[in-house]
């Protein structure tokens, strides 16, 4: 399916739940709202026109301090998927605030999400809701804070180990 | 002059010139200095000339630490516990940027050089050095042990 087919094709289905859409050379992408994002994940696993078989990236944005989003939730989370027997491409995203950064996990659709998801938390402090065991994935326990947000100050160090500068 | 002073000068030097071409190195190898390393290490360049061709994979049969690649701190302790358990005499070569300052990462995540928490005797920069520069590192690395006190 082109793009344009495949957005007009969750639209059909999805109309109350698309906050937003953007098509430009194959770079297909859809804003959802939470609470319809399970559904919309779903429906692009297993129907069979979409048949998005592969999450090939989950990550998470963060807009705090971004020129023109100023205003708007603080986090965006980002699902890459890849559909192997179409061989198409499809981006969702959902927007979430700052004080209630919770996603539903997707790893019951993809089981890949698992350390996705944990990655998510790590880095941005993003939850999980539903996550198996939502730990952090690539640093240490006693890391306080999660480094790639913008308010983390670039030269706060936490080794656990050795100097603590 | 007494006669002892005179014969352990001369068997300091003869465990040192033993101990400078009986390098058994244990590879710290977490990133990508790791390749050159294994160049290095390979038929091409043969460090067995240097008497040091034989790595152990047990940092207790081992007398110098190769850290080669990044180290973070979630690894630094990881680090240490090596080092701790390796057996006297031992020296520590810091292969690369990344190990002797934290190279370009300037960030939460990486030792600012593992001089910070072991001794380093030897630092070879580059990113990644040419097996050139290690084998000049691994030279000046026996000139330290064959000159070094020995104990014995």
């Amino acid at each position: 399916m082109s793009g344009a087919e495949i957005l007009s094709a969750l639209r059909a289905r999805f109309a109350s739940a698309i906050v937003e859409t953007h098509e430009h050379r194959g770079d297909t992408t859809v804003v959802v709202t939470r609470e319809r994002l399970r559904d919309v994940l779903r429906a692009c696993r297993d129907e069979p026109a979409l048949g998005c078989d592969f999450l090939m990236d989950l990550t998470a944005v963060d807009y705090a301090k971004y020129p023109g989003r100023e205003d708007g939730p603080r986090f965006e989370v980002v699902y890459h998927l890849y559909s192997l027997t179409h061989g198409h491409r499809l981006r969702v995203k959902v927007r979430v605030e700052e004080d209630d950064a919770v996603v539903p996990t997707a790893v019951p659709l993809w089981p890949i999400a698992d350390w996705f998801e944990r990655e998510v938390w790590d880095m941005f402090g993003v939850r999980f809701e539903g996550h198996p065991d939502l730990r952090r994935l690539l640093l240490y326990e006693e890391f306080v804070g999660h480094p790639l947000r913008k308010d983390y100050p670039i030269n706060r160090r936490q080794p656990l180990i050795g100097p603590k500068t | 002059m007494g006669v002892g002073s005179f014969f352990t000068s001369k068997l300091d030097e003869a465990l040192g010139w033993a101990r400078k071409y009986s390098i058994f190195q244990y590879p710290f190898v977490t990133a990508c200095c790791g390749m050159e390393y294994m160049a290095t290490a390979c038929s091409h360049y043969d460090i067995d000339r240097f008497g040091a061709g034989l790595p152990r994979f047990s940092p207790r049969q081992a007398d110098v630490l190769f850290v080669v690649g990044t180290i973070s701190h979630k690894m630094a302790p990881v680090l240490k516990r090596i080092y701790d358990q390796m057996t006297e005499p031992k020296w520590v070569v810091a292969f690369g940027v990344c190990t002797c300052t934290g190279g370009f990462y300037d960030n939460y995540a990486t030792v600012q050089g593992i001089d910070t928490i072991i001794p380093v005797d030897v630092y070879i920069p580059g990113c990644p050095p040419r097996p050139e520069s290690v084998i000049d590192g691994l030279m000046k690395l026996q000139d330290q042990i064959a000159v070094s006190a020995q104990r014995y």
